[in-house]
């Protein structure tokens, strides 16, 4: 029953290019799309290894300049007589570079967590992103600095002379989004009902056991960061060659904020959190702004949704619902406990 | 030393931790020998624990040589000690609290699963085989310490005595060949406590070697087959426990000077 929901949800998620003909709502959803495999990510992180990882954007935003950079080329002189030059490349090319540097980027954080935990974790990720950002905006001979990266290709798929997808429309790049956003989720899937995604859950849960039954920390973390940066990188990639300008903003805060945010209220640790949190905190300040509610309603409604879901769900809008969808089967018939824990261990 | 002794499996020789000034265990030598149950008692702080956390990898000692099998365990990881099969449990309750004690011990099947990073992200068929093996293999060691039934409850919700077996059963899934069980009765009823000293006979039977750090008299006298006496850091006295029960060191360290003096 559960698949078949799935796939249900596959079908009506697929099917809205072809009944929806507002172009603008279409953008809405892909930009929340694109949210959703960076809150995706992050829930990888936040969720299963119990790790904060407040820089996650710089992951993001790497991911949109690796790709940018590849596709469009570029040429820096690295010292005084050096010059390095990269001729342009296929766009699909490009974004599995972006995706691959993010990782790197993910790999060297994740080797830095092994000495540094909690909160510490934290300040080493936001003065990262920081970092970053300020190396986007400053190193004008290689990103263009606030004049931003202009005309980036869109991406094109296909076999020369025979046939050829190019994805400059919204419904193409709608579908991108949704193929990309499903293979990040089974991905994901498959990982936390692994070996690997359980040694994250216990490390989360109690470090010290896990390393007693012998979970080595520093691998699983290391893995966890490598992918959740590598999926955040190929959200990059998929913003920069969508919206096809690129400018140090993409660093800012507040996105990582925002992904916090909607990992937190979706319910962190559930495969479905992020994407309800993300649904739901992507599209609200497009759906106010329809409804033309004035600016400062519109961030009030935001901040106050927040706080209650925060407040009366601490742990997330799935779990919270997931209980008490339990609640009421268990009423109707106590299942098999046995079962049960199988289907959780699934 | 320990090579040329295939029957000791675990040796300590000289070993010495110390927390800034206070000398929590001060060259302490012991071997533990194949196959038996030996018992470190003493009074609070006496050093138990801290030889523990030593040989476990959880603390580095300040000096002094652990060997398992022959290989040197000082300076390995934690991890790395539980892969050569010795794994411990903790003094205060350690489980999962988040997850259901079926997935606790699923937890504690890391070191028998093998699937790499890659072969999960691909599914392959091998992995869904071992998962399946994983999912047995966690319901017979619930059901080794008793617990079957309790699978699908939240660890959170379960009674003391039910997570101080949870805590034996994640052990158990790591493969230990040697356990090193940390005041596993303590706060148990004296009906727990009974039922607690079979398991540990069963485990026995398994040939897994048990060092065991209690209070509970009765229960170390029952079980072991020999016990070391520790004292400030200090062993006292090494011997069956029959001898330990009549060492004067010993009631010394535990009734005090007076006490064997009226004794004479």
């Amino acid at each position: 029953m559960k698949q078949g929901l799935t796939i249900a949800w596959l079908l009506f998620l697929a099917s809205v290019p072809l009944w929806l003909n507002n172009l603008y709502v279409l953008h809405v959803l892909i930009m929340a799309g694109i949210f959703i495999i960076a809150a995706m990510s992050l829930n990888l992180l936040l969720g299963y290894t119990g790790q904060l990882s407040l820089g996650h954007v710089a992951f993001f935003g790497i991911g949109a300049y690796a790709s940018s950079l590849a596709s469009l080329g570029f040429a820096v002189h690295l010292l005084p007589d050096w010059q390095v030059s990269v001729d342009p490349k296929p766009v699909w090319f490009s974004m599995l570079c972006g995706t691959l540097i993010a990782g790197l980027c993910g790999w060297a954080i994740g080797r830095l967590s092994f000495k540094v935990r909690g909160a510490y974790f934290v300040i080493v990720t936001v003065s990262f992103a920081e970092v970053i950002r300020l190396v986007a905006l400053n190193w004008v001979e290689l990103t263009q600095g606030p004049m931003a990266l202009n005309n980036i290709p869109y991406l094109r798929l296909g076999i020369p002379g025979l046939f050829e997808l190019s994805f400059l429309r919204k419904p193409a790049n709608y579908y991108l989004v949704l193929a990309v956003g499903v293979i990040c989720y089974v991905v994901i899937r498959r990982l936390v009902h692994s070996r690997a995604g359980r040694a994250m859950i216990a490390l989360r849960e109690n470090e010290p056991l896990a390393a007693s039954v012998g979970v080595d920390v520093t691998r699983y973390l290391v893995l966890a960061t490598i992918v959740s940066a590598g999926m955040a990188g190929a959200a990059g990639a998929l913003y920069a060659h969508y919206v096809r300008i690129v400018d140090p903003d993409v660093f800012l805060f507040i996105y990582t904020v925002t992904m916090v945010i909607m990992v937190v209220t979706g319910g962190k640790g559930t495969l479905a959190g992020p994407i309800v949190g993300g649904a739901i905190f992507g599209l609200l300040p497009e759906t106010l702004r329809a409804l033309e509610a004035p600016p400062e309603v519109q961030w009030v409604t935001y901040g106050v949704l927040m706080v209650l879901v925060v407040y009366f769900l601490p742990d997330g809008i799935v779990p919270a619902l997931r209980n008490w969808w339990h609640g009421r089967s268990a009423v109707a018939a106590a299942p098999a406990p046995e079962q049960a824990s199988t289907e959780a261990a699934r | 030393m320990s090579t040329s002794q295939p029957d000791r499996e675990l040796v300590v020789d000289g070993l010495s931790i110390r927390f800034g000034g206070l000398t929590a265990v001060e060259s302490m030598s012991f071997h533990v020998a194949k196959g038996e149950i030996l018992s470190l008692i003493g009074p609070n702080g006496a050093g138990k624990t801290s030889a523990f956390n030593a040989i476990t990898g959880y603390i580095e000692p300040n000096g002094g040589t652990i060997a398992y099998r022959g290989i040197r365990l000082n300076g390995l990881k934690p991890s790395q000690i539980a892969a050569h099969g010795v794994v411990r449990t903790f003094q205060k309750t350690s489980v999962f609290m988040g997850q259901t004690a079926f997935d606790n011990v699923l937890l504690g099947l890391h070191l028998a699963s093998r699937q790499r990073p890659l072969a999960i992200i691909f599914a392959l068929p091998s992995v869904a085989r071992e998962e399946k093996e994983l999912a047995e293999e966690a319901r017979r060691i619930l059901a080794f310490v008793g617990l079957e039934a309790r699978g699908a409850l939240l660890a959170s919700s379960l009674p003391y005595g039910e997570l101080r077996l949870l805590e034996v059963a994640i052990a158990l899934a790591a493969k230990p060949r040697l356990l090193l069980l940390d005041e596993p009765v303590s706060g148990m009823n004296p009906s727990e406590t009974a039922s607690f000293m079979q398991i540990l006979a069963r485990i026995r039977a398994l040939d897994i070697t048990v060092l065991l750090v209690e209070h509970d008299m009765k229960m170390v006298m029952g079980v072991s087959d020999r016990v070391i006496c520790l004292n400030q850091g200090r062993i006292i006295a090494d011997g069956p426990p029959a001898a330990i029960q009549s060492d004067r060191e010993v009631i010394r360290a535990y009734l005090g000077e007076r006490y064997t003096r009226a004794q004479d």
